[in-house]
């Protein structure tokens, strides 16, 4: 269920990709387009791969597909890529099993045996690092619709390319938010951080760190911990001891869920508490400790809008497959994904370097988007410059949109309550 | 602050008698039968899923789950044992290796099968929620499970000195031909040890879920625990495996505390290394 093996169509799809290159366009119709995905399907991150999977396979239903009702959204309106005779895209899925070695051999694999034409991936950001320099090393390209860390892109990679906000867009937006906070009144001297440390977690916390002492904000204290900690009672004790007035979570899923029951066992709670992403955005997260995490604040650019609308048509294909409403990763990761496929249609190829010079190009606006980015538009180190995000905040069962103002569709509530 | 560290303390004793209780199956089937057992973690996870079920289909707690993990678990332990383990254990160490990591990842795969990747987590207050008692918090869960842990240690290790059944048991465990002369069937002693150890893990894993996550992969996350546990404590000891988890428990809570969350495992490893270095045997076990 969880390991989806492609189909083989290798050698047609290679002679045609051939006669593509080389621009003989015309009689030869492209049958398929073949993606590789490198998601973490099992290990301790592998709800979030599923639901990466999920929303990835929702979108090639979009693209696949006649979708009229969909609008603007990119490709979804005819079968197929209309600049390559209406080819089919597929997905080829590999697990990255939650480590970077597995996901550097998991891509290596994709390249050398599925002969993908490009690679998405990799949700965490210490397994994206590994996975892209082996796409940039057989020059192919690849996206990143999720990861975050600030190094990412400091490589001087050619061939990597990310449509998510990034750390330091995150700290921005945490950044503002605790001054305005910190202008109407509320205390907001001391923030803590707690992070795990692969790069996800120590990059996002250096940012932070950054951007606090840019802003005049003071971070009274830092714990980095190991992921997947059997006990995080200690740390909330640390906590409990400093008591800051902001606390700020860079955690995967099961950190997360051990951190809120322990911080509710040990009857803890901040005035203010900020999750980041990934564990607090997990659909999972929300549903086994969503009750005792009340007031919780996360960022996010996905939103399902309004009953009919092209994201709430979205929400429902997804959460017929899995039962679920498509969280903010999950969606990021479709949005990715829509991304490279458009670059592949604009390229009207599966040559890499008309991919990537597609990419390169690439101009994507808000009505053609699934996520609330201001558009999709890559600069020199493959970072996307109209990637955005806004605060959303557990209130009930239910993430709501609280912070700016002019997109909140929900009042804040403070201070945080939790259970 | 010394309120901080008395919490410290109480906390990493209640986290070690965890530890404890995840590894008394494993102390049994590894430490006193000699049978490296992989699948030890994915039993437990197995047992925590169903707990999850009885909450969800009948809204019990672990009294109810204890029973039912028990028996289920103790059923899958025997049918492991005569399907795989009674014949990877003629062949050489390498085969028990191999024979039970393959069936954990059966197992873990199976749960991602049956139930996806998704993190699953019983009510909070399933076991009448938290003590205050002069500002140290105590989970009544936790409590529970320490306490069991402790009371089932103190058990398996009666059972094992004290009654016919275990003097076999470990007869077997000695030199399976000359029990085999003295009447005992090594085959039926085999199998009850790897049903009680397997039983053992169901109340584990059914005591467990009242506090932790569930999800297929949480038995890989503690079952360098158990393992850990049962060698610090000494193979052949049942009790000094209790002893073990009790004090990587309290090491683990206060290094993190002390020093920081991240040199934890340092500090556990280390003192655990440096134990084996100077007691090969483990804390408790017999030279």
């Amino acid at each position: 269920m969880f390991k989806t093996i492609g189909l083989m169509k290798g050698t047609a799809l290679a002679g045609a990709a051939l006669v593509l290159g080389l621009g003989l366009t015309g009689a030869f119709a492209q049958n398929t387009v073949k993606i590789g995905a490198v998601y973490p399907l099992s290990g301790n991150a592998a709800s979030a791969g599923a639901s990466a999977k999920a929303a990835i396979e929702v979108a090639v239903d979009v693209i696949n597909n006649a979708h009229p009702e969909l609008g603007d959204l990119t490709l979804a309106k005819d079968a197929g890529l209309p600049n390559l005779n209406g080819a089919k895209v597929e997905v080829v899925f590999a697990d990255n099993q939650g480590t970077p070695a597995a996901g550097q051999n998991q891509t290596l694999r994709l390249i050398t045996e599925e002969k993908v034409h490009a690679v998405l991936g990799s949700y965490q950001s210490g397994i994206t690092l590994t996975a892209s320099a082996i796409a940039e090393k057989y020059g192919i390209p690849f996206l990143s619709p999720e990861s975050v860390a600030a190094n990412l892109t400091e490589r001087g990679f050619k061939w990597f390319f990310r449509t998510t906000p990034i750390a330091s867009d995150i700290a921005k937006i945490y950044m503002e938010f605790l001054k305005e906070m910190k202008a109407n009144g509320t205390k907001v001297d001391q923030i803590a951080i707690v992070n795990e440390n692969t790069e996800y977690g120590t990059s996002i916390a250096k940012v932070i760190r950054e951007a606090a002492q840019a802003n005049g904000l003071n971070i009274g204290l830092e714990i980095p911990y190991s992921a997947n900690t059997t006990d995080v009672q200690s740390q909330v004790l640390q906590l409990k001891d400093k008591n800051p007035d902001c606390i700020i979570f860079v955690s995967y899923t099961s950190d997360a869920i051990l951190y809120m029951k322990t911080m509710q066992a040990l009857g803890y709670k901040p005035p203010i508490l900020i999750g980041d992403n990934s564990g607090f955005s997990d659909a999972a997260f929300l549903k086994s400790v969503g009750s005792i995490a009340q007031g919780a604040i996360n960022r996010s650019a996905w939103s399902a809008g309004k009953p009919g609308s092209v994201t709430d048509r979205l929400n429902e294909m997804y959460k017929k497959k899995t039962g679920y409403d498509l969280d903010d990763s999950a969606g990021r990761a479709m949005q990715g994904f829509f991304t490279m496929v458009d670059a592949i249609n604009r390229a009207g190829s599966t040559d890499p370097n008309k991919i990537l010079t597609a990419l390169k190009a690439t101009d994507l606006k808000p009505n053609q988007l699934m996520m609330g980015y201001r558009g999709v538009k890559f600069d020199e180190k493959g970072n996307n410059i109209l990637a955005s995000a806004l605060l959303i905040q557990i209130q009930g069962s239910d993430y709501v949109a609280v912070w700016p103002k002019d997109s909140a569709t929900a009042p804040l509530q403070m201070p945080y309550k939790g259970w | 602050m010394s309120m901080s560290l008395l919490q410290v303390l109480i906390g990493g004793l209640m986290l070690g008698a965890v530890y404890a209780l995840f590894s008394s199956g494993l102390t049994l089937i590894w430490g006193m039968m000699n049978v490296v057992n992989f699948a030890h973690g994915d039993f437990v996870m197995i047992a925590m899923y169903v707990a999850f079920m009885v909450w969800k289909l009948f809204g019990g707690g672990p009294f109810m789950a204890m029973p039912i993990a028990a028996m289920l678990l103790a059923t899958l332990g025997i049918i492991a044992y005569f399907s795989l383990v009674r014949h990877v254990m003629k062949g050489p160490m390498l085969a028990q290796i191999l024979g039970t990591f393959g069936l954990a990842l059966l197992l873990r795969y199976g749960m991602f099968w049956t139930f996806g990747a998704n993190f699953q987590s019983l009510p909070e207050n399933l076991v009448g929620g938290t003590y205050d008692l002069w500002g140290i918090r105590i989970q009544a869960s936790r409590l529970l499970a320490g306490t069991l842990a402790i009371v089932l240690t103190i058990a398996l290790h009666l059972m094992l000195t004290r009654t016919s059944l275990g003097s076999k048991m470990l007869a077997v465990a000695e030199d399976s031909t000359a029990a085999q002369l003295m009447g005992i069937r090594p085959d039926r002693m085999q199998a009850i040890a790897w049903g009680l150890a397997a039983g053992l893990t169901g109340i584990a894993g059914a005591l467990i879920a009242t506090f932790f996550y569930i999800s297929p992969t949480v038995g890989e996350t503690l079952a360098i625990i158990a393992f850990v546990t049962v060698s610090l404590g000494g193979f052949g000891s049942i009790t000094g495996a209790l002893v073990a988890g009790l004090l990587i428990g309290v090491i683990e809570s206060l290094s993190g505390y002390l020093i920081g969350a991240v040199y934890k495992d340092i500090v556990v490893y280390t003192i655990f290394i440096a134990v084996l270095w100077f007691r090969p045997q483990g804390l408790m076990g017999k030279n």
